[in-house]
């Protein structure tokens, strides 16, 4: 088991140690689950949805809303926003998270919750 | 599309400059023609207003501080001066201390004793903080609900939007719910409540939040009372619902209209023509008096 951790974590930490170094091997197809994990992940908010609504995510991975609507919006996780919970997002107002945790991630606009997105940490 | 119908048959949209009667639970309608109730010699009135958004800019309203003032001006020119104002949440837009700071400054003109209530818009990123520090009633449960008595009318002021969530809209919450049976307990029958929260006690559109989905406690603890009125804000227009001795109505905001049920895809701010704006925004008078209960006077800022 530990020997199977050390094979899956060698790769992964010089594949992004590799990213961080040759931005260009990011755009390389078969590293592409690996270097993932070093690139946020961007979730738009316009005319009162999250766009995608579902993301799943390699572990590591910084999030960032963007809202891009008209009418001010909020990200709060499902939990009360216990796990993350913007301040106010009025028009083109930007908040991240990353999410280092395996799991999934319920979230919703805490002004207008019937508004409501999932990100899935792999 | 069934549940839809059966929501909008429990509803009835309440016109302009409308009198409604709530005595004995049955509403009659008597056109006002625009002109101010006289409360009785023997009873007092106090007015609501809702909805002030302060710091909303776009397009449908971009002053929403002026708006503000037409209707605090309003006030101040009625008949009748009012024993104290209501203020049934979002206050500010978006929780930001300059808003709070310049709806404090422009309330405090009207020289009114008010109370009030924080809707969803208050209580961003800090669970009602910096809300709490300047609107908060003294003494009150660290939840931030209260009761009061103003000229024999008993007042229960309800905290439903820290839970706003997608599966429930508002909530109270059982701490809250216990508070309330509490609070209650021992009045006499014949007392007149008025309870005050933001969110719709009742279910007028839960898919845009429009409801309380765990008010039915609250219901079951007012049910010995003759006279009950729930005063909320929240959607930004008159609706008016009866049931029993529990009438329950909507207030319009200062700030500006949101679309009636069904009507848009998504509950926006509506945009209006400038010069029809104000018709759709409005203050609430309720006159009471102990022969003839409460009415309710919903008045547009023009």
């Amino acid at each position: 088991m530990i020997a199977m951790i050390k094979r899956r974590a060698l790769p992964l930490a010089a594949a992004v140690a590799l990213a961080l170094a040759v931005p260009a091997y990011a755009a390389d197809p078969t590293e592409a689950p690996q270097v993932a994990a070093a690139e946020p992940g961007t979730v738009t908010i316009d005319n009162f949805a999250f766009a995608p609504a579902t993301m799943t995510v390699a572990s590591g991975t910084k999030i960032v809303w963007n809202n891009k609507d008209e009418e001010p919006h909020t990200v709060m996780s499902a939990d009360g926003g216990m796990t993350f919970k913007s301040p106010a997002l009025d028009t083109d107002d930007k908040f991240s998270f990353t999410f280092d945790k395996p799991g999934t991630y319920k979230y919703f606009c805490s002004i207008h919750p019937h508004m409501v997105g999932t990100i899935v940490v792999k | 599309m069934d549940t839809r119908r059966d929501f909008m048959k429990c509803l009835a949209w309440a016109g302009t400059g409308i009198v409604w009667s709530v005595a004995g639970g049955v509403p009659k309608a008597m056109n006002l023609g625009g002109a101010a109730l006289a409360a009785p010699a023997d009873g007092f009135s106090f007015v609501q207003i809702s909805d002030t958004h302060i710091g909303f800019k776009a397009e449908a309203n971009p002053d929403p501080n002026a708006t503000l003032q037409v209707a605090l001006d309003k006030i101040a020119a009625l008949s009748t001066k009012p024993a104290m104002m209501i203020h049934t949440g979002d206050v500010t837009h978006l929780s930001k201390p300059d808003q709070f700071d310049t709806a404090d400054q422009i309330l405090k003109g009207a020289k009114l004793d008010t109370h009030f209530v924080p809707g969803e818009h208050d209580v961003i990123g800090d669970d009602g903080k910096m809300y709490f520090d300047r609107f908060g009633a003294k003494g009150a449960p660290a939840g931030g609900w209260y009761s009061f008595d103003q000229g024999g009318v008993h007042f229960i002021a309800l905290m439903n939007v820290i839970g706003f969530g997608p599966a429930t809209g508002g909530t109270l919450g059982k701490e809250q719910l216990d508070w309330v049976a509490a609070d209650l307990k021992g009045k006499s029958a014949s007392t007149p409540i008025v309870v005050m929260a933001h969110i719709p006690l009742w279910s007028i559109f839960p898919e845009w939040g429009w409801t309380t989905s765990d008010a039915d406690p609250v219901f079951a603890a007012l049910k010995p009372f003759g006279s009950v009125t729930v005063l909320n804000g929240h959607i930004h227009q008159v609706v008016q619902k009866v049931e029993g001795k529990i009438t329950f109505q909507t207030a319009m905001s200062t700030a500006f209209p949101q679309p009636e049920v069904g009507t848009a895809p998504n509950p926006g701010p509506l945009k209006v023509p400038a010069d029809k704006l104000k018709s759709l925004l409005g203050i609430r008078e309720i006159a009471y008096a102990p022969a003839a209960g409460l009415k309710l006077t919903d008045e547009p800022l023009a």
